[in-house]
């Protein structure tokens, strides 16, 4: 355990981040902090730089103002201790890889170049195919399996690395209901292994559920580290409630925060 | 066949094919399955640049078209990677500026030129010894350098966000990636010619992987169905008198075509 968590420090800390891409800003002073054993769902509209967000904090994309630190180091330095579930969308499922090689590419690192994998690199990985209820399937091309399955693929790959923090992008599009049901399960099973969690979705409905606290982005953020979602916050990500409907929030879930405290 | 082994010339050739299907299975995989069959056509075309330049020069043109070449990958590789401009019309138009680099040099030396047409189409028949001792050194650096990284390609082929999240070299890796390329364009430019090298690159790869599903799989019957074509071809082009390089190049484009219906009509056929 490094020291920034031993003084319960947060995992990440992102101060006044600006970041875009050419010429076009996607996140205006953007500030979060991501605190242990954390269950974060952060909802927006498409668009509204829930990608851009995960790739600043990994140090994929650097911001034009701000900062980021990761495990209280830089971004680079600090990423490897953070699991990342990508968009489903980039990957070529017909890529000729077995979902035993996919996971192992989470013990992947520059301490990993010129050795082969070892016996206990292959021992975490069977022990995470098992987490995700996949290890009979190791040995089978991933392009077999069906879309639920691989994004749990994913999952244990990025848990492979034995990560404080998981970083999920959508991980529940293009993913039926009842497997949807199953890989939040997966990942309240996993932050109760003590992984802290930050998911990044536009399903308001199926999030609320599951996660500790609960935020909204658009371009700016807003998360006060709480469970509650305030019709405030929605409005001010989604902009103004026609809009709400328009992004498939029903106005049920809103009605029902807006009489909380 | 035991006379067609009799000549010193058939046996430097079928030693050829042997040589040149290794690097491209091996590396034709990774080209397929990285997406980077245009930009390896780039590289081989620029490499006339250099084979035009090395014959103003009165120098070994397999000098100059290793030089050209290698400049071109890391050229093309930069611009692939950071540049703002579409990149494939960058590399478009490298490729036609490499072939008239080429021909304009030939045009600057007096005397017979025949011999530029032979790294246009191929001669296969005309390797030689030091050709086969290149090809060989050019087989033990690619093949070397695919087992030494073989997790690392596999991993920045099939996400390579995943792996700079990682923090693998991705963009070294890259840069080795196509310098191995480059030096298997030139050692398949003799024997099938640079304007044809997309073909045998990648027709084999291809088919292995509209079948199996592993890239170690595809890149072992990518090397065996290269092997087919050039010894097939070369056999067929010696028995009808027909062209060594394009023949070959019809009977992989054939074969692929072949591949791809069987597919279709048998989508169990697969691993």
């Amino acid at each position: 355990m490094s020291a920034a968590q031993e003084m319960n420090q947060p995992l990440v800390e992102v101060q006044n981040v600006y970041a875009g891409y050419n010429h076009e800003t996607v996140l205006e002073d953007i500030n979060l902090a991501i605190q242990p054993e954390d269950f974060i769902g952060l909802i927006g509209p498409n668009g509204g730089g829930k990608t851009t967000l995960l790739k600043v904090i990994l140090g994929l994309l650097e911001p034009r103002q701000g900062s980021v630190r990761v495990m209280g180091k830089s971004p680079r330095r600090g990423r490897k201790s953070i699991g990342y579930v990508p968009q489903f969308a980039i990957f070529d499922s017909d890529f000729p890889i077995s979902v035993h090689d996919v996971v192992r590419m989470g013990r992947l690192g520059p301490d990993h170049l010129f050795k082969p994998y070892s016996e206990k690199d292959d021992a975490i990985v069977d022990e995470r195919l098992a987490w995700v209820d996949l290890l009979e399937h190791k040995d089978r091309a991933l392009s077999e399996l069906s879309g639920g399955q691989r994004q749990r693929v994913y999952i244990a790959r990025a848990l492979a690395g034995e990560p404080a923090l998981l970083l999920l992008d959508e991980p529940t599009i293009s993913v039926d209901i009842e497997a949807r049901a199953h890989i939040y399960d997966l990942l309240h099973r996993i932050n109760g292994h003590g992984v802290t969690i930050l998911l990044v979705s536009h399903d308001l409905n199926v999030i609320s559920k599951y996660v500790k606290t609960i935020g909204c982005l658009n371009r700016t953020l807003h998360y006060h580290g709480e469970k509650e979602l305030t019709a405030e916050m929605v409005n001010a990500s989604f902009g103004c409630p026609v809009d709400l409907i328009a992004h498939g929030v029903p106005h049920r879930v809103l009605e029902e925060h807006e009489g909380q405290p | 066949m035991t006379e067609l082994l009799s000549y010193g010339f058939m046996r430097n050739a079928l030693m050829a094919g042997v040589l040149v299907s290794l690097a491209c299975g091996v590396i034709g995989t990774l080209v397929v399955l990285k997406r980077m069959v245009f930009i390896s056509g780039g590289i081989a075309h620029t490499a006339y640049g250099g084979v035009g330049l090395a014959f103003y020069l009165g120098v070994n043109p397999v000098l100059g078209a290793i030089t050209f070449s290698l400049l071109a990958s890391l050229l093309m590789g930069y611009i692939q990677r950071k540049t703002r401009q579409r990149p494939d019309t960058l590399i478009g138009v490298m490729w036609a500026m490499g072939m008239a680099i080429g021909i304009i040099f030939a045009d600057l030396t007096p005397g017979y030129k025949a011999d530029l047409m032979s790294y246009l189409f191929g001669s296969i028949l005309a390797v030689t010894q030091s050709d086969l001792i290149l090809m060989l050194i050019v087989d033990v650096l690619v093949i070397g350098v695919v087992i030494l990284f073989y997790k690392e390609f596999q991993a920045t082929s099939f996400d390579e966000t995943f792996a700079r999240a990682r923090n693998l070299p991705v963009d070294l890796l890259y840069v080795i990636l196509i310098t191995m390329i480059g030096l298997a364009v030139v050692m398949l430019m003799r024997v099938v010619g640079l304007i044809m090298i997309i073909a045998l690159l990648t027709v084999p790869a291809a088919i292995g992987a509209l079948f199996l599903k592993h890239m170690n799989k595809i890149m072992w019957l990518a090397t065996g169905l290269s092997l087919v074509f050039t010894t097939g071809g070369l056999l067929l082009s010696y028995t009808l008198n027909l062209t060594s390089g394009a023949t070959i190049i019809l009977i992989s484009g054939l074969a692929y075509l072949i591949a791809l219906l069987v597919r279709r009509l048998c989508p169990r056929c697969s691993e």
